[in-house]
């Protein structure tokens, strides 16, 4: 069996939700039936068949081509399967996934990966803002899982994440882990302002030195034998961070936010 | 049957159901790894006084730990799951937790586990992290030395105690070199623990006792200096009896153990004073299994 692929015919004139086209929504679905089923774009439902060229069965492995940052939700729910997207995505791209992979050869827009509960988001490209984060209104953002970047990414990674990995191989912008409530983040480039502001607890890794704030206490150099747990989860990855020339377990820890009782922590690699 | 001129008794090593955990322990370097397991797993030789039988299973490279740093495994087997989960916390408590540079890791997955670091982590009084690294919980508990990383549960497997033999020879020091041979053959086999002294028992006992209060007794038909007041089963010459007990994961890792054991300690010969191989056979009274010396060696 061959992927089941989605061909875009033409960029839509308006936002398009993808949600509906997950793997757990379409098994045992014919062609035809999938071809039939509606997607809302802008104000009106638009049959799949209108937007896309189908080609292949294989509903576990889904192929979208032709992606254009129009495409909302892409694999929102995702419950076990695999999503390629060739090209980029707009905004909540694996939003509340539980199971599977996406993998987004390009770029994704805004909340990708936002409040997503399992499974693996890989981002070839850059992010935009709220990476693993809460929708807005929502307390709670990622809670499991792992979504790697490729590229940079925009202001509040992590924002108010519970728990699971976010690993970005470029930089990040500012308020990197906000609000955090548990969970990792490690970034290999450079950091913006405000890292880890109003964290609860989680841990915040970097390659690169950055301004800590006053709302963070230096808790000196260290070598913290956990890393070696970490660096080893990510041996599987297609990745920079899975490179053992990469690993280190020297760090200089930072405790905070004092502001929400310092059991959060920023942790610099020390050369 | 004999083997390089030992005699093989015509008898059965019986030993019981118990149930077991393996963990990993690493630390800075081998040193303080051994230190750590060899504390854990002290006074754990009887399940009848010390709540637990554990042992030093094999020493671990650093590619073959969790954390990347040189290590030991140690096995421990208790009555039941209770039982095991009181030793296992305490243990981790007192002597892994103190042991300067030590990690403690689940060193077996099952359904059914028992907590590792899951209450250890309140020692780290609100500043103890927790961290899901693939799928599985670690805490990380602030220490004077650094950081103590314990994983948060370990798995629990069905084990089996008590799998034995006996070495009688003519000398207590020809008994200690051949028991010596044997328990250096039998450490490099995997899924087992010689949980005495050096792996060996110098006080063989019996089930039951003359005295109502106690339980186990020593085995008179094994002891030398009772040979012509009891119903010995000692030969004239023999002057010494030593044990190796063998607590393991299966029936077919004790055989395993006692076939490399009892031939390593044949080796010696009658020249070094090996007259017998026996075991400990309580005549169906302490357990299932059974493992016939002669049809382990066939």
């Amino acid at each position: 069996m061959s992927a089941l692929t989605f061909h875009l015919k033409h960029v839509p004139e308006q936002r398009l939700d993808m949600s509906p086209l997950v793997c757990q929504n379409l098994r045992g679905r014919t062609a035809d039936e999938i071809r039939s089923m509606t997607l809302d774009c802008g104000g009106s439902r638009v049959p799949v068949g209108e937007l896309f060229d189908l080609s292949g069965s294989d509903c576990e492995d889904i192929v979208i081509e032709k992606a254009c940052d129009r495409m909302d939700c892409v694999g929102r729910g995702l419950d076990g399967g695999r999503i390629t997207v060739h090209g980029d995505v707009g905004a909540y791209a694996g939003m509340q996934m539980r199971r599977g992979e996406i993998v987004v050869r390009g770029s994704a827009g805004v909340l990708a990966g936002c409040e997503m509960g399992g499974g693996t988001l890989r981002i070839r490209g850059d992010c935009g803002d709220y990476l693993g984060g809460a929708r807005s209104g929502n307390r709670r953002g990622m809670r499991g899982g792992t979504i790697l970047v490729r590229g940079s990414v925009g202001v509040r990674a992590g924002d108010q994440m519970r728990r699971g990995k976010i690993l970005i191989e470029g930089d990040a912008g500012d308020y990197l882990g906000s609000r955090m409530i548990a969970g990792t983040i490690a970034v290999m480039g450079r950091t913006g302002r405000h890292v880890g502001y109003a964290m609860a607890r989680g841990t915040i890794l970097l390659w690169r030195k950055t301004t800590i704030g006053a709302n963070f206490a230096n808790c000196g150099s260290h070598t913290a034998t956990f890393l070696a747990l970490l660096f080893a989860s990510l041996r599987g990855y297609e990745s920079r961070l899975a490179d053992p020339d990469h690993e280190f377990h020297r760090v200089q820890r930072y405790a905070g936010d004092l502001a929400r009782g310092g059991l959060g922590e920023i942790l610099i690699r020390l050369q | 049957m004999k083997i390089n001129g030992v005699r093989i008794d015509p008898t059965f090593a019986e030993a019981f159901p118990m149930k077991a955990t393996r963990m990993i322990i690493t630390a800075t370097n081998l040193k303080w790894a051994t230190i750590a397991a060899q504390t854990l797993t002290g006074f754990a030789t009887s399940v009848i006084a010390c709540g637990c039988e554990a042992g030093i299973e094999r020493e671990l490279s650093a590619e073959e730990t969790p954390d990347g740093r040189p290590g030991v495994s140690v096995l421990m087997f208790a009555m039941d799951d209770k039982g095991l989960a009181k030793q296992v916390e305490t243990r981790a408590g007192q002597c892994a937790l103190t042991s300067c540079t030590a990690a403690l890791f689940a060193g077996v997955y099952s359904d059914t586990s028992i907590p590792l670091g899951k209450n250890l982590r309140f020692f780290g009084d609100g500043y103890q992290i927790s961290k899901v690294i693939g799928g599985r919980r670690y805490w990380r508990i602030p220490v004077m030395n650094g950081e103590f990383v314990v994983e948060e549960k370990t798995g629990v497997v069905k084990g089996i105690g008590g799998g034995n033999f006996l070495i009688l020879a003519r000398t207590r020091l020809q008994a200690l070199a051949a028991c010596e041979v044997a328990v250096e053959a039998m450490r490099r086999v995997p899924n087992i623990v010689m949980p005495f002294p050096g792996g060996v028992v110098g006080s063989g006992s019996k089930v039951g006792s003359k005295y109502p209060f106690l339980h186990v007794s020593t085995n008179e038909a094994f002891c030398p200096t009772l040979k012509g007041l009891v119903d010995s089963q000692l030969d004239p010459e023999i002057e010494s009896v030593m044990e190796i007990v063998i607590d393991g994961l299966s029936e077919e890792d004790i055989r395993t153990a006692m076939r490399v054991g009892i031939r390593a300690a044949c080796t010696l010969g009658p020249e070094n004073g090996i007259c017998r191989i026996s075991a400990g056979n309580y005549g169906g009274k302490l357990g299932p299994y059974h493992f016939p010396l002669q049809e382990i060696l066939a």
